[in-house]
Parts: C-alpha cells; structure tokens; sequence
C-alpha cells in the first residue's frame, strides 16, 4: 500500500488560495458605496440577465464575483435562510450579521475540505434606519465589516482606495452613483465600460427596499 | 437549520417553492386532525370581504369584526392583505387558519420572485392559493373553514382580475365582483343591481362600500364602519401602478358616504 504524500498545511492552504484567488481574479468587481437615502451596489456586467446583485431580504442585498453557479449558490442558501428564519419569528429578526457569519462556516468549510475551493467573494450589505453594514466573505471564508464604501472581486482593494478618497457621509444617490462609476473607470482607463448592473437599498420604498436601477439611470 | 441550507448541505427540496422548503426542513405548519366532532372547538371567524372590478384594476374591501359564536371576538382584525406588489387577498373562515394561510402564501410569492428574477403571474398566485384552500379540506370536514378571495393587476395582460374559491379548492375567475364570508349574499346582491364594467375608481370604492354596508345591516356577523369608536373597513386597490392600501382618512369620507346612501 502506497503511503499519500506528505504535504505540509502551510502548502496545502497556500496552493488552495493562490487557486482560488486566480478565479476570482479574472471577473469583474463590484463595489458598494452607502448615500443618504440607503446603499448602492454597481457592477461592471455585460449580461443583462446573469446577475451578480439581487434582493436577499427586506433590508438585504447580496452580490457576488468569481465562478457564477457557485456563488448562486450562497445566492439562493441566502434568500432560503432568510425566509425561513423571518417565517418562523419576525421580519426584523433576519439580520446581515447572521446570514454573513453562515455564509463564512461554509466557505471555511468548503475550502479546507471539498476537493476544490470555491472561487468566490461575497458582499452581503444591510441598510438600518440610519446606516448601513457591510460585509465581505472571501473564498477561505475570512469574514470582514466595511463602513461606508466596499468591493469584492480581483480589482476590490484599488476600488475601495478609490472610493475612500471621496466618500463621505450622507451623500446624494447622484454623488454615491457617480463616485462608484469614476472608481471603475479610473481603474480601466484604457477600455471602455461594457455595461453596468446596478441596485439599491433604498429606504423609502417600505418594507422591501431593494430595487434594481434601470438602463436609464444607469446610462452614462 | 443553518448548515441545511447552505451550499452542500445537500438534503434541502431544489426548487423554488418556500411551502416544499419548509416541509423538507420539517418545518411546515401542520394542524393535526382529531378523530370525531371538532365542532367543540370555538376558534374566532372572520366575515364578509369583496371585490369589485373597474376600469384601472380592482378594488378590494373588508370589514374589521370577527366573531365567535354569537360574540363579537375583535373589533380590529385585518382581514385584507396585500400579497406582493400586484395582488391582494382576504380571508374568511376560521381566522387562525385564514392569517396562517396568508402569510406563507405572501412567503411563497416572494420567495419565488427572489429566486426566479421574475414574479409568478397572476394565473400562477390563484393557482397556487387554490391548492394551499384545498390541503386544508380535512380540517374544513370537521369545520375549520377557510376561504380566501384574491384580486391583482394582470401585468401581461394589463387588467385587474379576481378569483373566487370554493372550500374544496375550487378556482372561479369572475368577471365583474365577488365576495365571501357571512355578509357575502347580501353583499353581492347589493352589488349585481348596481354594478357596471367601466366604473372609475371613487365610484368603485363608493359602491363596494355601500355592499359592505348593506352587508353589515341584514348579516350580525359582519361590522359596518363604525365611526363611533373610528374603525373602517380595510380598502386596497390593485391598479398597472401597484397595490395602495388606504389609510383611515382617505377611508373615512367614502364610509361616511356609504352609510347616508344605505338606509
């Protein structure tokens, strides 16, 4: 019986990383920048139907980058749990923290045990009556808190030094849309946008406060 | 629970149903059936509700009391309730069942709108609520009765339409207005002498409230508005701009209105 190879921990998460994060490298990112009236989330997406951003709960987005049937995956997990839980108890107690804690087990999960590592970034953003919260998930499972501005995907940490140099509390929808818009551009100066996905949480829509922003307000 | 619904947790139902979810993580809401005679059993039961057609979509209107026995049980219930952007329902029957029954069929609607990308048309809602009527048919044999009454704006074919159903799950469109609950003969009556296709909204709303007050005077189970004490019935529209429930002070004139007209 032949022995397995020996391969250190060290390596074994390091190959699995480098992996993944070359995955994630090739899609587009997405960033999301809070305004007054709730948050935005924009995407650089030439698809007009394969989403990257949709509606998890009331007060919930979710967007992800990578391997598109993976992170649908915590898509569909995301809008199941939410549901769920908001059934059994009460609206209000279907929180970000506790879907994005979840959502963190599994990628760990995932990535130490399954024979490949998810290729995926997830930002699940929450709006409350006078903020908002955001958190990224990574492929290994690292689960971070953002204010104000975040981005997931290859190009997320340019994006995000591009947004914070502008960003500032209780910005118009206008000013938050065009500040995500330049932090793309800026960092694709030499081609040309193949067309954006965009959504809000806007908090005076009611109860559900998502909304997918149209050709219209998108357009350049 | 959690770990069920993650990716890889791989014993959850695949499809886009919230009711198949549920039932896969035993977590459906079950009333289990006793043998025999259940008519013992005093459960609060809500009245009379109706819709009425007109020219921009539907008009739905409820009134506020339930009874139990021969007593009033409350004063306040709810009994119309918007079931996502373009549709409505209310209830009748045993009202435990009825608000149990509404609030996974509002579950249901939007779980599939978030995982579809694209909400279920108004066909497909009526459907699915006729078949969540008849799973409860044991328990409408031992008299737990439920009956819903369901209204939307059809956005493929730009119309408001309505359903009737029956306690076996039967599904009838009507053309022009229904009602059910205890008041509903009354109601409808009221309805069939005055009804015609291409009213305008102030007078659809002025005409099913005159029903429900006509209702209110032959019927003791059903509530009329009550100015006195400031509860009047429950209205909500369904029009191609969505559903719009009407507060107490848009409500108040058009009740008014409608008691001086019935006397």
């Amino acid at each position: 019986m032949s022995m397995p190879m020996y391969v250190p921990p060290e390596q074994l998460v390091k190959d699995r990383a480098e992996y993944a994060r070359k995955g994630i490298a090739r899609g587009k990112s997405i960033a999301a920048v809070q305004y007054a009236g709730g948050a935005l989330l924009l995407a650089e997406n030439p698809s007009g139907t394969l989403h990257k951003i949709s509606e998890i709960y009331d007060r919930i987005a979710f967007a992800g980058v990578g391997r598109y049937n993976e992170f649908e995956s915590f898509r569909v997990a995301g809008i199941r749990y939410a549901d769920v839980k908001g059934y059994m108890y009460g609206r209000p107690d279907v929180d970000v923290k506790g879907l994005a804690n979840a959502f963190a087990q599994t990628l760990g999960n995932i990535f130490i045990h399954e024979i490949k590592p998810y290729e995926v970034e997830i930002l699940l953003v929450g709006i409350s009556d006078d903020g908002s919260d955001m958190f990224k998930v990574l492929y290994d499972g690292t689960l971070s808190d953002e204010h104000g501005v975040s981005a997931i995907g290859g190009q997320a940490d340019e994006l995000v030094s591009h947004l914070r140099s502008r960003f500032e509390e209780g910005l118009s929808f206008e000013a938050a849309l065009a500040i995500a818009k330049d932090a793309f551009r800026s960092l694709n100066a030499e081609r040309d946008i193949e067309g954006w996905e965009g959504a809000v949480l806007d908090r005076s829509l009611g109860r559900r406060t998502f909304r997918r922003l149209t050709e219209d307000e998108l357009i350049d | 629970m959690i770990d069920r619904l993650m990716p890889r947790g791989l014993d959850v139902d695949g499809g886009p149903g919230f009711i198949q979810l549920l039932q896969s993580l035993h977590l459906e809401p079950t009333w289990p059936t006793a043998d025999g005679d259940m008519s013992m059993i005093e459960a609060p039961e809500s009245t009379t509700v109706l819709a009425a057609r007109y020219k921009d979509g539907v008009v739905m209107i409820g009134d506020r009391q339930a009874t139990e026995g021969y007593s009033v049980a409350h004063r306040r219930m709810q009994k119309v309730f918007p079931t996502d952007r373009f549709s409505v329902v209310a209830i009748s029957g045993t009202a435990g069942l009825a608000v149990e029954m509404v609030r996974l069929f509002q579950t249901e609607l939007e779980h599939y709108e978030k995982l579809e990308g694209s909400r279920l048309s108004l066909d497909g809602k009526a459907t699915y609520l006729a078949r969540m009527v008849r799973q409860q048919l044991p328990l409408a044999f031992q008299g737990l009765v439920v009956v819903p009454l369901f209204a939307g704006f059809d956005e493929i074919h730009q119309t408001g339409r309505l359903f009737t159903f029956d306690v076996v799950g039967g599904r009838y469109e009507e053309n022009d207005f229904g009602a059910t609950g205890s008041g509903s003969r009354e109601a409808r009556s009221y309805l069939r002498n005055r009804y015609s296709p291409d009213l305008e909204e102030a007078e659809a709303l002025q005409l099913t409230m005159e029903a429900l007050v006509a209702a209110s005077e032959q019927d003791v189970a059903t509530a009329g508005p009550d100015p006195r004490r400031a509860i009047f019935p429950t209205v909500v529209t369904v029009t191609a701009a969505g559903h719009d429930e009407f507060d107490d002070a848009r409500i108040e004139p058009i009740a008014s209105a409608a008691l001086e007209a019935v006397r």
